[in-house]
């Protein structure tokens, strides 16, 4: 099969833009350092998780160690029901506490993982039973115009 | 008085089922072209040959411009961002507009405006001057023979060239970014890598192009297809090409935008 020039430009046009969209994916986008990674599920429930999506963040004294893969409403106890892939590499202990928070005031909300002493580990598919909801900023508002009238009352 | 409104009145009414009528011969051409789409495969040189006239010379134009836009995304960024304390994030906003927005739909428009319209001029000459006709008397079908190869071509280099525009653009940014402006080079690619996502953006923007690639071909070959066999006709419709591309690559964003966000959530 003869060779033209066609061919030689055709195939730089070709490799010029896979390798670009390979800069995209890996550059830019980032690919290899999520998601292809060994990693075990826990599930966590919350009473209320606010602002909380898929895809945010689980932190462990601000490390991002993995992400919220679903989120799900357990019919039965009216609780939501967050599970979370965790990085293989990062083991926590049973009794971690699953707290929601928002990073600044208007920043993303995320998952913060606080390890206890236990000395067993979280596995696969692991509950977290010890959990704090999102600080709802409109009850707090609220409470604390009620406890200002009750105690503005006394007087 | 009232014989000109008429005229205008009965002018508009034409336009109007005129279009229409284009609509349905345009799709009727399209289910043509790709029933007849078996010839571009088979002998693939055809294809290697018409991405080589679409995609190899619409190359520089498309990495210059993407540089460009870069560059002007960056410093318009900062800019802004200088306000909010926040020019790291400049990455992140120029990678993210790129990979979502104006890769893809900058460089279907310069590919409408640069490859489009020599397709429609090429293919209404080729008609003017019978060639196709010709064709068709040697039981070659011009379908096959001419317009095919013009489409997969079109659609194979699209994407690609979006993506060459997209990288071009992050280079740019990157350029008036950390090399003139001096922001921090780790926290630009950290705050970008950290925002933009493979499969939700880049991946997105790869199917925008895709579909921007088979529209605006589809428009370019229809029209030189369709064109009047004069000189007036295939300049009317090379024009037509670049117009109709044009607003058919920003409703079409419009659209798929709407779709994509909605299935992110």
């Amino acid at each position: 099969m003869e060779r033209t020039t066609i061919d030689l430009w055709f195939g730089a046009f070709v490799s010029a833009g896979f390798a670009a969209l390979l800069i995209l994916a890996l550059k830019v986008g980032n690919i290899g350092a999520e998601g292809q990674r060994d990693s075990y599920k826990v599930e966590a429930r919350f009473d209320n998780i606010g602002g909380l999506k898929v895809r945010a963040p689980a932190k462990a004294a601000g490390v991002v160690v993995g992400r919220v893969e679903r989120i799900r409403l357990d019919s039965a106890t009216y609780q939501a029901v967050v599970t979370i892939k965790i990085d293989r590499g990062y083991q926590f202990t049973t009794d971690t506490i699953a707290s929601i928070l928002t990073s600044g005031l208007l920043g993303e909300v995320y998952i913060g993982l606080d390890a206890g002493g236990d000395a067993k580990m979280l596995a696969d598919g692991g509950n977290l039973t010890k959990t704090q909801s999102a600080v709802i900023l409109e009850k707090l508002i609220g409470q604390f115009l009620v406890d200002k009238a009750a105690s503005g009352g006394g007087k | 008085m009232l014989k000109s409104v008429r005229l205008q009145l009965g002018r508009l009414g034409h336009n109007f089922i005129d279009s229409i009528w284009r609509v349905g011969s345009m799709t009727r051409f399209f289910y043509l072209l790709l029933s007849e789409s078996g010839t571009s495969f088979k002998r693939f040189r055809l294809v290697m040959r018409e991405v080589y006239f679409v995609g190899v010379q619409s190359f520089v134009i498309i990495a210059v411009s993407g540089l460009f836009v870069g560059m002007v995304l960056g410093l318009q960024g900062y800019e802004t961002l200088q306000r909010y304390g926040a020019t790291e994030s400049i990455g992140m906003l120029v990678a993210l507009s790129l990979v979502r927005e104006l890769g893809p739909v900058v460089a279907a428009l310069l590919f409408a405006s640069r490859a489009g319209s020599a397709i429609t001029a090429e293919i209404g000459l080729m008609k003017a001057t019978e060639q196709l006709t010709a064709m068709d008397m040697m039981a070659v079908s011009p379908m096959a023979r001419v317009i095919a190869p013009r489409f997969w071509a079109g659609v194979i280099s699209m994407p690609l060239l979006a993506a060459i525009f997209s990288a071009m653009g992050v280079f740019g940014g990157y350029l008036v970014g950390v090399v003139l402006i001096g922001v921090d080079s780790g926290a630009f690619w950290s705050q970008m890598q950290a925002a933009v996502d493979v499969r939700y953006d880049v991946f997105n923007g790869v199917v925008k192009s895709f579909v921007f690639g088979i529209a605006v071909t589809v428009i370019a070959t229809f029209e030189g297809f369709d064109a009047p066999p004069t000189a007036e006709g295939v300049s009317g419709a090379t024009t037509r090409t670049v117009v109709s591309s044009a607003l058919t690559i920003l409703a079409l964003d419009l659209v798929l935008t709407a779709f994509m966000l909605r299935a992110s959530d």
